[in-house]
């Protein structure tokens, strides 16, 4: 495979794994939760490197999603005491533990493959020079089996939990009430979170760890009613970010990274203005018909109330109409207009008479 | 008092639920004291008390929700932690997030859970169960609604069909009348009223201390202690009453200052 395939499929892979525990993250209201995690886990990978001195031992994956699930168990517990808010519990904790990794790399690492730069927004440029060998056979670049395996256990857990799941962040009173323990649902999420971070922070920073797990999920949000397809859309975007992103980088000459969460934001933005339902753009329609559709209703009422009776070629002339119902004239005839164009009312020599539908729209405009 | 209240408690291993000492605390301030409840099978009992009278950590205690720092709770003589089967559950509506991505049916199938355990996916059978849940409670029409398109009442009756869904002895409903329709209180109640009849154990946390007689035949008078327990028409005083808001409940009969009075408290 060319290198620049392989990037390729090294962030989709990672912009996956990343989506898909996200969106519980995001259905939670734990989002500020990645950033703490994909943060402190610096500790961890540092420790961890400098017991077992080599960045790819599983056991220094490990040890390191420790690290997250620790940080998470530490922000509970400050948050617990209840002199501390959570929010300001997760800006208490994970700033310490990352700049106890960072002090560690400056003093006992700093020679190594551990720089300061990467740790915020990866390299994935180089992540296929780093290739994993089994008797001198090249099995491909060793990122994309660590996250390859990520994604899959990723998978597999949601797969196997996802009623679990589904419960515990709904209604998780419930979930305890039934026997499933949102505790234990909860530190598993957490772990995974804190393993997917871990995996995906060599290969794409920190950063970008939590741009994967956010982004594509609250774009999702906006874009179904359905937890499984919210998954699936997820993940979709996250692969889209991700090879839009490359291009972008490449085109620029700039960092993958970089481009990768800038794409994200992008995606975001546009679903924001043009989802289907929940889109800005979509909103200001429905407002705006509305609007309008109250008017004509109050047209129609207007109208219905005069129908028949002595002074209805007075109150429901077409000139004569907006004094009547105290509008401003250009607004009235942009009413009737609009009335006329969707055959709520005809014009009887001048005079605006209800039809038949527009009757129905009076009748039930009242009734409301 | 307490010796009325004695005899009208059924004997440790056939009441519904029993619940013996119980003490529960949140940081060293306790919210029920040494509390004893004894609640036969197939009462519709509704739990009274003011705001901050322990009302809905009673039912989170008995449905282990909550951990209390002494007593116990039991069902049908039993650990409850050996009887969750039996328990349904109607939280209060606020409690969820209802924009959640998920749809009526989905919610209600949420009741099945327990019977499945871990890992089994609810299938035909569930989706079965789960409609008739929503038929009783007329809600079958909107199955594949968004949740988040439900009025306060249908957000209610979607929590009912959930219990009903769990086919449990003893449901345990913290204030589902709480903000809802006309319409739907009155199908709420012939649902309570259905459930007694199949010989269930109904207990609801009530607010409107007005409707107490005419919906429920037990009642539990709380405030923080045990005030009162025990037949409606027995135990729903003045006295007791007055006991559990602090004497400054109107006259019972009198239409709408009870029930406020009891709020503001």
């Amino acid at each position: 495979m060319q290198p620049q395939v392989e990037i390729q499929l090294i962030a989709a892979v990672v912009a996956v794994a990343c989506a898909l525990p996200g969106v519980f993250l995001v259905l939670r209201r734990m989002a500020m939760m990645s950033d703490a995690i994909s943060h402190a886990i610096l500790f961890g990978i540092v420790v961890a490197f400098l017991v077992v001195e080599s960045l790819g031992s599983p056991f220094l994956v490990f040890g390191a999603a420790l690290t997250g699930v620790l940080t998470v168990s530490m922000v509970e517990g400050l948050f617990k005491t209840r002199l501390v808010k959570e929010d300001a519990a997760i800006g208490l904790v994970f700033p310490v533990l990352f700049s106890i990794g960072v002090i560690l790399i400056s003093r006992f690492a700093g020679n190594v493959h551990l720089d300061i730069d990467a740790v915020l927004l990866g390299e994935l440029a180089f992540a296929p020079f780093d290739r994993l060998m089994f008797n001198n056979h090249d099995l491909g670049p060793k990122a994309l089996w660590v996250m390859g395996g990520i994604l899959l256990l990723n998978i597999i857990l949601i797969v196997l939990f996802f009623k679990e799941l589904k419960l515990a962040s709904f209604d998780e009173g419930l979930a305890s009430a039934l026997g499933f323990s949102p505790a234990l649902i909860h530190y598993g999420l957490m772990s995974q979170v804190s393993l997917t971070a871990v995996g995906a922070f060599d290969a794409v920073g920190s950063i970008l760890v939590v741009a994967l797990m956010i982004g594509p999920p609250t774009s999702a949000y906006l874009l179904t009613d359905r937890l499984s397809r919210m998954l699936s859309i997820s993940a979709a975007i996250g692969v889209i970010s991700a090879v839009s992103g490359y291009w972008l980088a490449h085109w620029w000459d700039v960092n993958i990274a970089g481009s990768i969460a800038t794409m994200i934001g992008l995606i975001f933005f546009l679903i924001y203005l043009f989802a289907p339902r929940r889109g800005v753009v979509a909103l200001l329609r429905r407002r705006n018909y509305q609007r309008w559709h109250f008017a004509e209703s109050m047209l129609a009422v207007h109208l219905l109330t005069h129908l028949g009776q002595p002074e209805e070629a007075r109150e429901c002339h077409r000139d004569e109409v907006h004094k009547h119902l105290n509008w401003q004239e250009n607004h009235a005839k942009r009413v009737v207009r609009r009335a006329l164009q969707d055959g709520y009312v005809h014009l009887d020599k001048d005079i605006l008479r209800l039809t038949a539908i527009g009757k129905k729209l009076a009748g039930k405009a009242v009734v409301e | 008092m307490n010796g009325l209240n004695e005899k009208h408690k059924p004997p440790r291993d056939q009441a519904a639920i029993w619940v013996e000492d119980l003490t529960v605390a949140y940081q060293d301030k306790p919210v029920l004291w040494d509390v004893d409840l004894a609640i036969p099978k197939g009462v519709l009992m509704a739990i009274v008390g003011p705001n901050g009278a322990g009302k809905t950590t009673m039912i989170k205690a008995m449905l282990g929700l909550v951990d209390p720092v002494a007593g116990r709770v039991e069902v049908f003589g039993k650990p409850f932690r050996e009887q969750r089967r039996l328990l349904g559950y109607v939280p209060q509506r606020t409690s969820v997030d209802w924009d959640f991505p998920t749809n009526v049916l989905d919610v209600v199938m949420m009741g099945r859970y327990g019977t499945l355990g871990w890992f089994r996916r609810p299938g035909k059978a569930e989706r079965e169960k789960a409609m008739h849940a929503l038929e009783k409670v007329a809600m079958d029409p909107y199955a594949d609604r968004q949740i988040s398109q439900l009025s306060g009442g249908q957000q209610q009756r979607v929590f009912l069909a959930r219990a009903l869904a769990q086919e449990a002895e003893v449901y345990l409903m913290d204030e589902p009348f709480q903000g809802v329709d006309a319409t739907t209180e009155r199908a709420i109640v012939d649902l309570l009223r259905e459930l007694r009849k199949q010989g269930r154990t109904v207990v609801v946390v009530h607010h409107d201390l007005q409707t107490v007689p005419d919906y429920f035949d037990w009642v539990f008078l709380l405030n923080v202690r045990r005030i009162a327990c025990g037949p409606v028409e027995t135990f729903f005083t003045e006295e007791n009453l007055r006991l559990a808001y602090g004497g400054r409940v109107a006259i019972l009969g009198e239409r709408k200052p009870i029930a406020d009075d009891a709020k503001s408290l």
